[in-house]
């Protein structure tokens, strides 16, 4: 029988794997994506509570209110990451290091 | 094994294992393919758990919205002629232990904890988040609507070109 047990689990390991992305790749664009993946796991949770737990809508309207957060967060990350680029011309955040003295 | 459990051990496998190349894929187009089976995987899972604005949201928005503005972003900072569209990682060993040892603590507390059970019925969802957004929730939707002109204002100035740069 799948519960909310499952779901937890599953949104955990997907969890581990933005975090994972954030931290290792030097590419922005992964990074925004491993941020998308992040994100994704929350909602996962929000909406396997919604159906489990509490027994009412608020979950699920949560989670278009972190969909709509994401498409904010990834156009203007975005916007930065081509202007990084124009001005360095690479797109690997460790090489953005202007503001260091 | 019955249906329900075998539908969700697919979606389940198709979403974390595509997850996993997203991260892990040594070339950046191939990550940005895999992040399209992310995202249909865990639209499945929401019609799984009766969501079904919310999977339709997930397609049109995620599918349709973000993953197309990502490929511009891989397009635009890479040129396609360029046959080195290979990215590298960092501190691989670290960043594998904190990633494993997260998920080992959140999966822990998710299977040891005694959740709270009061299951909702499944039934079509769209209505009633019409009703809560323009009722109840009204506040957060017309200060995310700001957020969403704000978002689109500040993206325009930040990438356009300075005429005096």
């Amino acid at each position: 029988m799948i519960g909310l047990p499952h779901y937890l689990v599953l949104a955990a390991a997907l969890f581990s794997l933005g975090i994972l992305g954030l931290l290792t790749r030097r590419n922005a664009v992964i990074v925004l994506m491993s941020i998308e993946l992040i994100l994704n796991a929350a909602n996962v949770n929000l909406v396997a509570f919604s159906r489990y737990a509490t027994g009412n809508m608020d979950g699920q309207l949560f989670g278009v209110f972190v969909i709509v957060v994401a498409a904010a967060e990834v156009a203007v990350g975005l916007a930065i990451v081509l202007t990084l680029y124009r001005l360095r011309r690479t797109p690997n955040l460790d090489e953005a290091d202007i503001l260091k003295g | 094994m019955t249906a329900e459990a075998a539908v969700f051990w697919l979606f389940a496998i198709v979403t974390v294992g595509s997850a996993a190349v997203v991260v892990l894929s040594r070339t950046l187009i191939y990550s940005a393919f895999a992040l399209l089976f992310t995202f249909f995987g865990v639209a499945g899972l929401y019609v799984l758990l009766g969501a079904d604005f919310l999977a339709a949201t997930q397609l049109l928005i995620y599918v349709g919205g973000i993953l197309v503005l990502l490929l511009f972003g891989v397009m635009l900072t890479h040129k396609i002629y360029d046959l080195d569209l290979r990215t590298e990682t960092t501190q691989l060993a670290s960043g594998l232990i904190v990633a494993a040892g997260l998920f080992v603590i959140l999966a822990a507390t998710a299977v040891r904890t005694q959740w709270m059970s009061v299951p909702r019925t499944p039934a079509p969802t769209t209505a009633e988040i019409g009703r809560l957004f323009l009722g109840r929730y009204l506040l957060p939707f017309e200060a995310a609507s700001v957020l969403l002109l704000v978002a689109l204002l500040g993206a325009a100035m930040i990438v356009r070109r300075r005429r005096d740069a």
